[in-house]
């Protein structure tokens, strides 16, 4: 019989993230379709009072927590000594986590101290026959794979964006603290804080309902035989205002503000969408003056509705990877949509 | 440091981006059809992971690169012949299965082993660069095991920026969520960076590093000893390419006003 822990970070201000709550309804769904199964959550951060009141009424047996200063901001030492601490606690055969970039920096550390396999970016599990499948992608989104083991523990990074995230009623919560021994190793890396772009707001929006990629085209020869990035700057960031879309880039794009060419510097490697960028989850996707190439394209794996404006009636995006490809000016076409929008 | 830093970069193999993939059924399990003809490169993030452990090698006299990848023989000299005129690097080559397939948790214990038979490596100055994720697996589990298993307690994942501080300490950024950096600080080696794009651009061509490189890659594919994988550990029940084509709707001659309303309306609908 499955043992279920499922491992979440709790954030400086005490918040558990939209992904965390997305695990535990994978957890508890998991938990409810597996006979004899038990499940436990176990918190870490500094003060996980109100995150415990947060999951308390889940249905999960138990609840553990490792708190303290030390747990307030990510780092692997801490975090991974603290998620080996609740799995030996909880003699979990399964431990699940968000694939945030806390326990995806962690936890496959955390693994091999237990003597577990580990698989990350997982988008779907189910019992079946009284088994656990998953459902991971290989090769940048481009091959689908349903897969099992049988060797116990077994780590599970899942991804966000494939259930609704638990939603229930807070609850008084009894948590059970597990003491994790303070190592000096966790003093030679220090969080000192977070840095945003040097822009005047932030363009990365992942809960945003529209992607808006921003493609090379914007900085080539226009009819007239010149580049008006200026214009495209305005063109783009108007546009990212009036609609709070979440801004991407194909990969050609970034690269050429990194070679420190003139191009769009509001464009960095963060906004880069495709195989070696970002797969943003987005009900919407709007492609502009982007080819629609194989590397990028594999980043828009999961965003649902498709729609792209590029001058070629032949790219990639009339190849079967967009609902509608309008052939049009992309400059034209923005300047009339930000007007509609007001 | 005065010393400078080792630094080993481990780096796989992956089909060229621009390659139509299709997955078969192979005796060790999934693999993909014609695997060992199709072009292949290094992989994106943990190319970038070189190209920073070359700038910083420059820049921190004293230091070597140490590039260890495990791929079939044949396929990583071709990879070489092209990557070995970026930046100076000697190659340590495990001969051994490039596929996406494989257990994280194999590869790193046959990447650690390799690591730690490299001959005069100073663990105390050591930096393990890598991807934080690859183009075929990615797990960005990795490099995580392979830091476990050599000790190494100080890693990051997800790295565009690395610092050196006038202390020896270093300033670290790796992405988080929201397209935000976590600023950290760390005492120095040894220490586990899995590097996103970060900084730099891809070197041009030096054919002068390339036969510099290429002299001691030959003698290191020769005596690339088989990873020994024993695999089976992951039981796959189905690989399949995802229905994703779409059917494309191709709009030629509508204005741009009136594409523009379509498109205004779709956002709000």
């Amino acid at each position: 019989m499955e043992k279920i822990l499922l491992l979440l970070g709790v954030d400086a201000e005490g918040k558990l993230s939209k992904a965390g709550l997305e695990a535990v309804e994978q957890a508890r769904r998991l938990a409810c379709s597996l006979d004899g199964a038990s499940w436990t959550i176990g918190l870490v951060g500094r003060d996980v009072g109100a995150a415990a009141r947060q999951v308390a009424a889940t249905g999960a047996g138990k609840l553990l927590a490792v708190a303290g200063d030390a747990f307030a901001h990510p780092r692997y030492a801490s975090d991974a000594d603290a998620a080996a601490a609740l799995a030996r606690r909880s003699e979990a055969t399964l431990i699940l986590a968000p694939a945030d970039s806390r326990w995806m920096r962690a936890l496959p550390g955390a693994a091999h101290r237990l003597g577990a396999a580990v698989d990350t970016h997982i988008a779907g599990i189910e019992a079946a026959d009284g088994a656990v499948r998953v459902r991971r992608w290989y090769y940048r989104q481009r091959i689908e794979a349903v897969q099992t083991r049988q060797s116990r523990p077994w780590v599970l990074l899942v991804d966000a964006g494939n259930v609704e995230p638990w939603s229930g009623e807070a609850a008084e919560a009894a948590v059970e603290e597990v003491p994790v021994e303070a190592s000096e190793s966790w003093n030679r890396t220090t969080v000192v804080g977070t840095k945003a772009p040097e822009i005047d707001q932030q363009t990365i929006r992942p809960d945003a309902g529209l992607l808006f990629v921003a493609g090379a085209g914007w900085t080539k020869k226009q009819a007239d035989g010149r580049v008006h990035v200026e214009e495209a700057a305005e063109l783009i960031l108007d546009f990212v205002r009036k609609t709070k879309c979440s801004l991407g880039s194909s990969k050609s794009l970034v690269d050429l503000s990194s070679e420190g060419q003139a191009v769009l510097p509001f464009l960095t490697h963060l906004h880069q969408v495709g195989q070696t960028g970002s797969t943003p989850r987005h009900p919407k996707g709007l492609a502009t003056c982007c080819h629609g190439e194989e590397p990028h394209v594999v980043g828009w794996r999961f965003i649902k509705e498709r729609r792209a404006v590029n001058l070629d009636p032949n790219c990639g995006w009339a190849q079967g990877k967009a609902d509608v490809l309008y052939v049009a000016d992309a400059f034209a076409v923005m300047r009339e949509v930000n007007r509609l929008l007001g | 440091m005065s010393n400078g830093y080792h630094i080993v970069v481990c780096a796989g193999i992956v089909p060229d981006p621009l390659q139509t993939l299709e997955p078969v059924a192979g005796p060790q399990g999934p693999a993909l059809k014609n695997e060992m003809m199709l072009p292949a490169v290094l992989d994106p993030w943990a190319a970038h992971a070189l190209y920073e452990a070359a700038h910083l090698a420059k820049n921190a006299p004293g230091s070597k690169v140490w590039l260890v990848s495990m791929s079939p023989k044949a396929k990583l000299q071709q990879v070489m012949m092209t990557i070995a005129q970026k930046v100076p690097f000697e190659l340590v080559a495990l001969d051994g299965p490039a596929s996406g397939f494989t257990d994280a948790g194999e590869t790193a214990a046959a990447l650690a082993k390799a690591i730690q038979a490299i001959p005069g490596l100073d663990r105390s100055r050591l930096l393990v660069f890598g991807g934080w994720e690859s183009a075929s697996r990615g797990a960005g589990a990795t490099l995580q095991m392979v830091g476990e298993i050599l000790g190494i307690t100080d890693q990051f994942q997800g790295v565009d920026v690395l610092e050196l501080q006038p202390d020896g300490a270093f300033r670290i950024l790796e992405r988080i969520e929201g397209g935000v950096h976590q600023v950290s600080t760390c005492a120095g080696p040894p220490a586990v960076l899995g590097w996103a794009t970060g900084t730099l651009p891809e070197p041009p061509n030096q054919p002068q590093i390339g036969m510099q490189n290429m002299r001691a890659i030959m003698p290191a594919l020769q005596r690339a000893q088989p990873a020994g994988l024993a695999g089976g550990k992951i039981e796959f029940l189905d690989v399949r390419i995802p229905s994703a084509r779409r059917e494309t709707q191709v709009i030629k001659d509508l204005s741009p006003e009136e594409i523009a309303k379509q498109i205004v309306e779709w956002i709000k609908g």
